[in-house]
């Protein structure tokens, strides 16, 4: 035969995907929490999500390029998603300043310092708004009222949200019932009509997003389903034992970051387990942790420091938790 | 809800072109190289030498010990030369030319093609003739028969499982087979329920052979004991140990055999092999291969004399294609691409198949995103990225405690890998290795 012919070990055939493909779609997947947000914060929501993005792509290519002396691989898309969480989980009125901070601190230390993507311990989007939080807090915490194309950016009218309202008065002695007079309905925030930060306030969008996720075979249901799971069962006895004093489940779900954290960041792959027993352990840590944080805490929100903290039990949990072998239990016929 | 195995599994695209045609008979070549070693275990020994005058269906080479397989002739003519030729494995090994003349049987063999039904042999009997014949696995695996049918004491076999899965992508010699010889391979079952002496055998098809399920399950009803289960279209369904847990739900011991749960599993091309062999005292010189591919442009299942070249298939078939990038032996996930066009058939070749240019051509290999798809894929438990770093490593011991033995190298998790990680291909190091060390300890 005069034709060069490839002689290569099996399997011959592949599955058509690849990590872009599965970046892609996460983008796809979070595109409707996106449009809900420009929606109800107008530029705001444009403004930081583009900074966020080029700036996180940007640092990417540029640490690759000349720290590490790499190909640049931003075209995988993971800097991408980065970005979008990343803004996601700031206010719609952060200044540009801050933004790029957060970029930097979410690829340069979150991401690139481990050694790029696969081999970071914590979600880089977290590292990066954790940070902000701490060295930022005014500006991390001051939400725009959602007023649509009239909010306006860096001259947005801003209010708590609805877990700061609620946190606030409990603190202050505040019945329940009261507090709920003050926080928007359960189908408004539903819809994602209440303040908090940019991507978080739309489960209706979030939740489109997750069945996207599924059905593109993305990710499976067991990571947010425990964590949601959790969060409604722990909740929901705090309530069951004194409902004046104690949010209903249903308004932990909704407020906060319980289904931006508990589909897109918990999920993230490089930062969870890798069975499905892993994955629960993993989910049923972040949700019980979420609502010590927001319950007994100082903090009105914990899903961030959640995920983060269970980020970080993640290599424990994948050399214990194994799947079942075949053939383990010895079963004779 | 149709049946299937436990966990993981992928699904590749089918690609099964062949499936509705009809297996043809290939003209005979020129010569023959027939290997001395196309089965698992010992090689047989030839027992001709150059010049000697050979009938299709006499006996070239002896077993060698009980794991080995006698060899026949598959045609007739003139032994040239024993010389070491590359085959499917890639390496040159001894093999018995032969020069063809004529088509000349060895009169002992039942031509006609009347079914004959009735068995007369004791179980015994059916296993000497079995191992006379020199029938090995012809799923691919090529693990001598006899061995197979004979039960170490204290071990009970309740249930003979058959394998019509085919659950490679793209081949159809078996779903062939199971259409066209359905009554020839319905007696090789009975035979092969007598030499184990059970009254329970199971048929396991793939859903995707609609035809074979329908034609198999009207014919049983004449076959007592016989049933027909329709499977799930899921990779690895053929899987000796999927097959198992998914027919009778029984799971073979790390490290065991299947009759260690009660059951032994033969190939349906095995149990027409074993027909043939026990009705019309014909040993195993012949096959049903599919040739097939995207490319090729009369994709055909052809009846092929062992020690055929590859090259008289492919030309059977409607010749090499222009844009032809890989030839593989057996199926794309489990197959070995293969090197010349002049190896020959063996007893263990289903199908040849041939991929263009750029199908051939493997992903670009990321870094491990930790996504699990295939620790979720792995129909054995295991954790291939693991095993792939272990094995990176040198870490022999904890590879060994992570399962890699376990790995029956099905390929799911290498193709399922987003990064395109050639998971198999280190584990398969790690494998090597650990055995090495497994077998140095048992000595
Ligand atoms: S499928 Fe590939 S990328 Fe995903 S965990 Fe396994 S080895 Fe890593
Ligand atoms: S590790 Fe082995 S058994 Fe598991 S999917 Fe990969 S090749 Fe198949």
């Amino acid at each position: 035969m005069n034709k060069r012919i490839t002689i290569s070990p099996s399997p011959h055939v592949y599955e058509d995907t690849s990590v872009k493909r599965l970046m892609f779609d996460v983008v796809i997947a979070l595109l409707p929490a996106l449009a809900i947000s420009i929606y109800f914060f107008g530029m705001g929501a444009i403004i930081v999500t583009l900074v966020a993005v080029v700036s996180c792509l940007a640092f990417e290519w540029l640490i690759q390029k000349y720290i590490l002396k790499q190909e640049p691989a931003i075209t995988d898309g993971s800097a991408i998603v980065t970005g979008i969480l990343l803004a996601f989980n700031v206010p719609s009125n952060l200044p540009i300043g801050i933004i790029i901070i957060g970029s930097l601190v979410a690829i340069g230390i979150g991401k690139m310092s481990f050694g790029g993507l696969g081999n970071n311990p914590f979600n880089p989007a977290l590292v990066g708004r954790v940070f902000l939080l701490i060295s930022f807090p005014v500006q991390m915490t001051s939400w725009p009222i959602p007023g649509g194309f009239k909010t306006g950016y860096a001259d947005a009218v801003t209010g708590a949200t609805p877990l700061g309202i609620v946190k606030e008065g409990l603190g202050k002695g505040d019945q329940i019932s009261d507090l709920m007079n003050q926080v928007p309905s359960h189908m408004e925030m539903f819809y994602g009509h209440m303040g908090g930060s940019m991507g978080e306030i739309a489960a209706a969008a979030l939740i489109l997003g997750f069945a996207y996720l599924l059905i593109r075979k993305v990710i499976t249901w067991h990571i947010p389903v425990s964590i949601i799971l959790t969060i409604t069962i722990f909740t929901g006895i705090l309530w069951y034992i004194n409902p004046e004093t104690n949010a209903d489940p249903l308004f932990h779900l909704l407020t906060g970051g319980v289904m931006l954290g508990a589909i897109f960041m918990a999920t993230d792959y490089v930062t969870s387990p890798m069975t499905p027993k892993g994955m629960w352990i993993f989910g049923i840590g972040i949700g019980i942790i979420t609502v010590l944080i927001r319950v007994f805490g100082a903090y009105p929100e914990g899903v961030s420091f959640a995920i983060l903290i269970m980020n970080s039990f993640v290599p424990l949990i994948n050399t214990y938790v194994k799947p079942k072998r075949f053939g383990e239990v010895v079963n004779h016929g | 809800m149709l049946k299937t195995f436990a966990k993981g599994g992928v699904h590749p695209a089918e690609c099964k072109y062949s499936e509705d045609s009809r297996i043809e008979i290939l003209p005979l070549p020129k010569t023959v190289s027939i290997p001395i070693a196309q089965h698992i275990g010992a090689p047989a020994k030839a027992i001709v030498a150059k010049g000697d005058k050979v009938k299709v269906g006499d006996k070239i080479a002896e077993s060698s010990g009980f794991v080995s397989a006698n060899i026949h002739s598959s045609v007739s003519g003139t032994v040239a030369k024993i010389d070491d030729i590359l085959d499917s494995t890639g390496y040159k090994r001894p093999c018995i030319v032969i020069d063809v003349e004529g088509d000349e049987w060895n009169e002992t063999i039942d031509r006609s093609p009347e079914l004959r039904r009735e068995i007369n042999l004791t179980d015994k009997e059916i296993i000497a003739k079995i191992n006379l014949a020199g029938i090995v696995g012809l799923g691919g695996a090529t693990f001598p028969s006899h061995v197979k049918l004979s039960i170490p004491d204290g071990k009970k076999i309740n249930v003979l499982i058959i394998n019509g899965v085919e659950c490679e992508p793209y081949l159809t010699s078996d779903h062939r087979l199971m259409v066209e010889k359905a009554e020839e391979m319905l007696v090789g079952i009975q035979i092969l329920m007598k030499a184990l002496s059970v009254n329970r055998a199971l048929i396991g098809i793939e859903n995707n052979k609609p035809d074979a399920i329908a034609h198999l399950t009207n014919l049983v009803k004449n076959y007592p004991g016989i049933e027909v289960h329709a499977l799930k279209v899921q990779y690895p369904q053929g899987g000796e140990k999927q097959l198992i847990k998914a027919l009778i739900n029984r799971e073979v011991p790390s490290g065991g055999l299947p009759l260690d749960v009660g059951a032994v599993v033969h190939n349906v091309g095995t149990a027409f092999a074993v027909y043939e062999a026990t009705q019309k005292n014909k040993p195993l010189f012949e096959r049903v291969v599919t040739v097939t591919g995207q490319l090729v442009s009369k994709p055909s299942n052809l009846l092929v004399r062992i020690g055929t070249p590859v090259s008289n298939l492919i030309e059977a078939a409607g010749g090499l294609p222009e844009d032809t990038g890989k030839i593989i032996n057996g199926g794309p996930m489990m197959g070995k691409a293969v090197n010349s066009l002049e190896v020959p058939v063996t007893k263990g070749t289903s199908g040849i198949l041939i991929m263009s240019e750029s199908e051939s051509k493997r992903k670009k290999e990321a870094t491990c995103i930790r996504c699990a798809k295939c620790v979720s894929a792995c129909p054995q438990g295991l954790e291939p990225y693991l095993l792939k770093k272990q094995a990176q490593l040198e870490k022999n011991d904890t590879l060994e405690q992570s399962g890699v033995m376990d790995c029956i190298e099905c390929g799911s998790c290498s193709f399922t890998c987003p990064a395109g990680l050639p998971l198999l291909d280190y584990i398969r190091l790690g494998k090597s290795r650990v055995s090495k060390i497994i077998r140095s300890r048992k000595q």
